[in-house]
């Protein structure tokens, strides 16, 4: 059976072996400790804290917000006291603004959304209740869902689809998501495309999950959804990867957006958080995590408060059965390296993977030999060899030229390759370049105008 | 408890490639191949190639190590690799001097002047090949089969007189005159089989050549209406067209590119072998093309996903 796919790509081990088959387990800590919010959990422009030192708060109340459009508010996945509003270190190891809360273990409940609203929420609503349901992707890129579902005007959205596919070697939270609530899933698309009428629903999911494709089918009751098997392949789940896979179009270059084909992406945990928010008016306050790896006593998915210590998701795991040379949050292909697992979990934590030095790779690099498989595994159809030399020599002019911008650093050019070289981290450095230099030149000509 | 964690930028795993490996299963495929011919042509071929391999991984080594003060590479086994096409590509006759003479030009000059591994311009084994073949015309040509010399098929083929006693299974064994490892036909294709599937080289090049020299060649009328497969089966088609041709340095990195290379490789052969001034033409084709390479990669560069179909003549005319 021929199922729908996409050109390039890699085969990586799966390793979902370990967690596919583990029931969500709930992890609430009872007792006082702290939960610390990050105030920047999604791509846009910071929150500012709404709360100060000594102030009590309760779970699911508003912590922090901002006015920008791009952006989305935090909420406290606990109730207890404001213990301090400052710097604490985070997932990518910088050291950023945050509320720390001191938990009282009861998770006393704030209004829902709806008691806010007043009434139900009608579709011309659901943009605006979604926002202030905190709600971004919950993929990783956390990307505010809200402005997804905002397309400029004369777009119209003919697809809106929801992936699945969780292509990322060993995370099967959003497996386990879609076979214990497969209708929260399916509803929250469903209401997703109540505010779009001319679009249908797509569900895709990898062919690697026949049980979370069989519990989806039989529970569709919805004619405009259909659920899709995908070719098991990395990285089917990328945004550009999956609407050619499913609609057969490309998104043009960048700066284009899937809405510039008509189509709407959604995470599989943002559809069932869409679904809390329109009918319980319940903020993002909660994930579920695949807690995984080599070096991970018991891995298992786990649902958790935001704002918990990763050092207890790991603790709740039984802890390291050998020690971990590298702690990724997030799958091993797009995943970050941890400095410390005393960082507190955020809406994008989709994974905490620990590897032993039998599967974390580090390695030496050598000369490029051309072998080309580079070439064949990039799923953008660039040229990764030739964008790592023209990184190196700072050539960026040609290294936008040659598209380097397109890059959607998945890892497979460097995954392949033979000869170990750096090729997504020297594409990352490029397209930072790039954007710094962008950023200059932009700031430049402002204070030219000015005077 | 703080654990001792290391940070590094994304991906995390790596598939089980490496250039060693690579190099590694490129040398298996060709050991049954070189079995055969010490076997059929005598023990002195041996010789030959233990000195070509041995000259070569010890000027790369020393090359490294005393000149360059840089890390020794020898253990990518790329210089093994070299020493082995370039024994397969001579007569077993050669003076063991000139084949360390070749060896040392294949690494010295030909790959590291131009900066080692991945960054040589042509194929090392193949211009060694050449600079011999210029230089020590008389033995690079003289066969010994069995103690009897005489002209290989090719040879024979351009003089137009076939030698009469060669059957199919002279021909698919083996056992006829030529280099040490050019000759066994079926190992050859035994060899290139295993490297298509685990995946080293893919069939593109492979393919693409031996049936453009074979269909190119019964279109000249070379050697005067002979089965296109004699044209395959004799002289160093299989071993250039498996194992040199797709040397990944000196090869392009597109599928396209890919298909024009190695067509441009089968076109040549077959001028060369109707005709040119040699029997055969393999050698030249390969380095011909090899040449033409990096200009085959540039305008065969892989449209990136998205972008207009126009955007590549755009580019390409717009930039030098």
């Amino acid at each position: 059976m021929n199922l729908p796919t996409f050109l390039g790509g890699v085969h990586p081990p799966e390793g979902k072996a370990l967690t596919e088959n583990k029931a969500i387990e709930i992890l609430r800590p009872n007792d006082s400790r702290e939960f610390i919010y990050p105030l920047s959990q999604h791509i846009g422009a910071p929150c500012s804290p709404l709360v100060k030192k000594g102030d009590r708060v309760l779970a699911g109340q508003k912590i922090a917000d901002t006015e920008a459009f791009v952006s989305a508010p935090i909420f406290s996945s606990v109730s207890g006291t404001v213990k301090e509003v400052g710097p604490r270190m985070t997932i990518p190891g910088s050291v950023d603004p945050c509320i720390v809360i001191e938990s009282d273990g009861k998770y006393e409940k704030a209004p829902s959304l709806l008691d806010e609203l007043g009434h139900k929420p009608q579709p011309s609503e659901y943009v605006k209740l979604i926002r202030s349901a905190g709600i971004v992707g919950m993929g990783g890129a956390c990307f505010p869902t809200h402005v997804k579902l905002s397309p400029p005007k004369d777009r119209v959205i003919k697809w809106l689809i929801v992936n699945a596919a969780e292509c990322e070697p060993y995370l099967s939270c959003d497996n386990r998501l879609m076979i214990e609530s497969p209708d929260e899933v399916i509803r929250g698309l469903g209401y997703a495309l109540e505010i779009f009428p001319e679009a249908s629903g797509v569900i895709a999911i990898e062919n690697n999950k026949p049980e979370a494709i069989s519990t989806m089918t039989a529970h569709n009751k919805n004619p405009r959804i259909k659920i899709m098997p995908h070719t098991v392949k990395y990285p089917q789940g990328a945004e550009k990867m999956l609407i050619w896979s499913v609609t057969g179009q490309e998104i043009p270059l960048v700066p284009a957006l899937p809405a510039d084909v008509g189509c709407i992406i959604l995470n599989t945990r943002t559809a069932w958080h869409i679904c809390k928010a329109i009918e319980e008016g319940e903020p993002v306050t909660e994930r579920v995590i695949s807690v995984t790896g080599d070096a991970v006593c018991e891995p298992k998915n786990v649902q958790v408060p935001l704002g918990i210590s990763v050092r207890e998701l790991v603790n709740f795991c039984g802890g390291f059965k050998d020690e971990p040379v590298k702690i990724l949050a997030g799958g091993p292909m797009m995943g970050l390296a941890m400095r410390s697992v005393d960082v507190p979990v955020v809406k994008g934590t989709s994974g905490i993977l620990a590897l032993t030095k039998n599967l974390a790779y580090i390695a030496e690099e050598s000369a490029c030999i051309r072998c080309g498989k580079c070439i064949e595994a990039c799923p953008m159809h660039l040229n990764p060899t030739y964008l790592d030399q023209l990184v190196r020599k700072r050539d960026y002019e040609s290294f936008e030229a040659y598209n380097g911008m397109n890059c959607i650093e998945c890892g497979c050019c460097s995954y392949s390759c033979p000869a170990s070289r750096h090729l997504t981290q020297t594409c990352k450095e490029g397209k930072a370049a790039v954007n710094l230099a962008r950023r200059k030149a932009a700031q430049a000509k402002a204070k030219q105008e000015a005077k | 408890m703080s654990e001792k964690l290391v940070v590094s930028s994304s991906p995390h795993i790596h598939s089980d490639f490496s250039t060693q490996k690579i190099m590694g299963m490129v040398i298996y495929s060709l050991v049954p191949a070189g079995i055969m011919g010490v076997y059929l042509l005598g023990f002195r071929s041996l010789l030959v190639i233990i000195a070509c391999v041995a000259a070569c991984a010890l000027c790369e080594w020393c090359w490294q190590k005393f000149i360059m003060h840089r890390k020794d590479t020898t253990g990518d086994l790329s210089a093994v690799v070299t020493g082995l096409l370039l024994a397969y590509n001579l007569p077993p006759t050669i003076p063991i001097w000139m084949a360390i003479c070749g060896s040392v030009f294949a690494i010295l000059i030909v790959k590291q002047f131009y900066g080692g591994i991945g960054c040589n311009i042509v194929n090392p084994a193949l211009a060694a090949r050449a600079m011999m073949l210029i230089s020590w015309p008389t033995a690079m040509t003289t066969w010994t089969v069995n103690g009897i010399s005489g002209a290989t098929p090719l040879a024979a083929m351009k003089a137009g007189t076939m030698p009469a006693n060669l059957s199919w299974w002279n021909l698919i064994v083996g056992d006829m005159g030529g280099c040490i490892g050019e000759t066994s036909a079926i190992l050859l294709i035994l060899g290139g089989a295993y490297l298509v599937w685990e995946g080293v080289i893919s069939a593109r090049i492979p393919l693409t050549y031996i049936l453009t020299t074979a269909i190119l060649s019964a279109l000249f009328n070379h050697g005067g209406g002979m089965f296109p497969v004699h044209e395959i089966l004799t002289g160093g088609l299989l071993l250039g067209a498996i194992f040199m041709a797709t040397d990944y340095t000196t090869s392009p990195m597109t599928e396209k590119g890919q298909y024009i290379y190695a067509f441009g490789c089968g076109l040549l052969t077959a001028l060369i072998r109707t005709w040119g001034g040699y029997p055969e033409g393999v050698s030249f084709s390969i380095l011909i093309m090899n040449i033409a390479v990096p200009l085959i990669d540039k305008y065969t560069e892989p449209r990136t996903l998205g972008a207009p179909k126009s955007n590549f003549f755009k580019r390409m005319g717009g930039k030098s």
